[in-house]
């Protein structure tokens, strides 16, 4: 099956310094993709600079295609189509993605006339057909007021409601619930996957928070430092992580039950895109560093069916594996 | 058991809130009659959402606000007037750590200037002496004394907070009350504090009130976990034995939410509603519009938060009588 964004070797940097340093990442449609890693590794960086939201002083490079179709750098006609109508994303902060002096009725019409081309009655009943989807009790009377009179789990679901409003191919959920509580969060979540089963929709879900994204996609990528280290099922990359930074977010993280432990911390931290280490950017901190790690980055190998691991301890296990390493 | 140090007992605190310019003045119930024990050398984790009421017990417990009603007893004694000489006294004994370390740390002074500052407002040791103890601090931080010559912009989430722990500790206090000191933190960092915590306390005997909305760190630190909702403490339990064998249906919730890798949300509690308003505070049980199990009893009579063995206390309608001799023994 064809992907429904296929990325190749994106690049971007910020006045020189780079911050994103060559990704590679496919979707297939109706998947849900997670992307974890710290602040600064380049999981927001990369769907905005894929979608053209970045400052123009930021250089971007690589190969963004959307069902076949280059989109990176594309006519801003092209992508005033595609950014909210086949591609919809939603943020950690709702409240300052609406507009505060607009009824949600004005804004989820706005965004249909322009994304589904709807218009008079029609348009009102599909905004309250929205409404009713994603959850607000008494739609119909809730259309007319502002942003400020929900709460914040509200105000996320407005939030889905208009990232649905153009039939999205695909919705992009960047840290959608961190700002949310425990319980609320749980609510966010179920709504997130009900929708995306009832429509088929695609998803990737952007988050620090390992838990929600095992819960909740089918592949898991994760980032370091602007490339992406490990890519797995969602269940085989928890089970069994094999890059020792995807082993090591997951041993820092305190277990619920079970007996006590003492976490396994990560020395040192995430360098600064501007010096970053030769060789891989993992080293410095990694426990099993040893001389090669310093001279080339590894690439992202894969390892078994649908995993991929860039780190030079996998590609020797995997040489070992198919008899290479004999050689 | 070893002597308590720290003895809350029913304190409440309300703060009145003008709806509108001409709206008549309500009252917030921020904290209910909330009582509370931590033994000398003990960790109390106190969990619950925004709203909860958990910071606000925080700052009564540090004499930062007087309790409208009730009492906090310090070692004993109960807590000094608010700036009187005693009140300083008992102070250089209890410190807190906040989630933002950068408001927490002036950005225009050297690190080490600043984790010195409360040995000079306490007049503790000579000048030399000072210097030292600043440099001890660094390394019991995990920092180097070459940390302390730089300033907060310059240090990273994990080393601030690292600055701010060590300033806490720099007049050997008692008791720490840490008000989500690892939320704002990357996971790796976050596990290199929690660990860091976990050593200084056993080092120095602290006793901590850790206030979170994260269980699994919670749960990391804590000896006993308090819940709370609306301002009210909803269940008391050893920290492993509340998460396993959580009994109040917010708690049962609360876990249930929390999203763990290798786990599918089959069967996942999702609470209908929004966590209600402090200041209209649902009649009877704060919980019951939200229960999954709520009768009508819980909707007139508030429920009283008592021992139902085995360590734990509950205040639920529907959770009574000792718990089963299956669950006690484990």
């Amino acid at each position: 099956m064809a992907p429904l964004v296929n990325i190749e070797g994106l690049r971007v940097a910020f006045g020189g310094v780079p911050v994103l340093r060559g990704v590679d990442l496919t979707l297939g449609k109706g998947e849900a993709l997670g992307l974890v890693g710290e602040s600064g590794s380049g999981k927001s960086v990369t769907w905005l600079a894929a979608l053209g939201l970045l400052p123009r002083h930021a250089k971007v490079s690589g190969s963004v295609s959307l069902d076949g179709r280059e989109i990176l750098g594309a006519p801003a006609s092209l992508l005033d189509q595609i950014r909210g109508g086949r591609v919809a994303m939603i943020f950690q902060d709702p409240a300052s993605a609406l507009n505060p002096v607009l009824t949600i009725r004005k804004q989820l019409c706005e965004a249909l006339a322009l994304h589904r081309d709807l218009s008079g009655k029609t348009v009102k009943a599909e905004a309250l057909r929205l409404l009713n989807l994603v959850g607000i009790p008494d739609a119909a009377r809730r259309l007319a007021a502002y942003p400020h009179e929900f709460s914040g789990g509200q105000v996320q679901r407005i939030m889905i409601a208009m990232a649905l409003a153009g039939n999205p191919d695909l919705l992009i959920a960047d840290e959608p619930t961190t700002a949310l509580d425990a319980t609320i969060q749980a609510q966010i979540l179920e709504l997130l996957s009900t929708v995306r089963r009832e429509m088929g929709m695609a998803m990737v879900l952007i988050s620090h928070d390992l838990g929600v994204v095992a819960e909740n996609c089918d592949r898991v990528a994760v980032m370091y430092a602007g490339r992406i280290v490990e890519q797995a099922p969602a269940n085989q990359l928890f089970a069994d992580p094999v890059h020792p930074y995807a082993q090591g977010l997951i041993g820092a993280l305190p277990p619920l039950d079970g007996p006590r432990r003492r976490l396994t911390a990560i020395p040192g931290t995430v360098p600064d895109p501007a010096h970053m280490p030769r060789g891989c950017a993992f080293a410095p901190r990694c426990v099993f560093a040893a001389e090669p790690c310093g001279l080339a980055a590894p690439s992202l190998a894969p390892i078994a069916d649908d995993r991929a691991v860039a780190c030079i301890r996998a590609e020797a296990s995997r040489r070992a594996l198919l008899g290479i390493a004999a050689e | 058991m070893s002597a308590l140090l720290v003895e809350v007992s029913s304190i409440s605190r309300s703060y009145s809130m003008r709806s509108g310019m001409f709206g008549r003045s309500t009252a917030v119930h921020a904290v209910d009659g909330v009582s509370l024990t931590i033994p000398k050398g003990d960790t109390l984790g106190l969990v619950g959402e925004s709203g909860s009421g958990k910071s606000t017990t925080g700052r009564i417990v540090l004499g930062l606000e007087p309790p409208d009603r009730g009492e906090v007893r310090f070692d004993g004694k109960p807590m000094a007037i608010l700036g009187t000489p005693a009140w300083r006294a008992q102070r250089a004994r209890m410190q807190m750590i906040f989630q933002d370390p950068l408001g927490a740390l002036d950005r225009r002074l050297p690190v080490a200037t600043q984790i010195r500052e409360p040995l000079d407002i306490h007049g503790l040791g000579a000048s030399a002496e000072r210097e030292d103890r600043v440099r001890e601090l660094l390394r019991a931080v995990e920092l180097t004394p070459a940390h302390g010559g730089r300033y907060p912009g310059a240090l990273s989430g994990g080393q601030r907070q690292r600055i701010v722990l060590a300033r806490a500790l720099a007049t050997k206090p008692d008791f720490l009350v840490c008000d989500e000191p690892v939320s704002a933190l990357d996971v790796s960092i976050q596990a290199q504090v929690v660990n860091l915590l976990c050593d200084l306390q056993a080092q120095l005997g602290l006793t901590l009130l850790f206030i979170s909305h994260d269980l699994r760190v919670v749960r990391q630190i804590s000896n006993v976990v308090a819940v709370m909702y609306l301002g009210r403490i909803v269940e008391v339990g050893s920290a492993d034995d509340l998460f396993a064998r959580p009994e109040h249906p917010y708690t049962q919730a609360l876990v249930s939410a929390s999203p763990a890798p290798g786990r599918r949300s089959a069967g996942r509690i999702v609470l209908a509603g929004d966590p209600p308003n402090p200041a209209a505070r649902p009649q009877g049980c704060a919980f019951h519009p939200r229960c999954p199990r709520a009768i009508a009893r819980c909707a007139s009579e508030v429920p009283v938060l008592s021992s139902v063995g085995g360590g734990r206390q509950v205040a639920c309608h529907l959770v009574t009588g000792p718990r089963a001799e299956t669950r006690d023994a484990a």
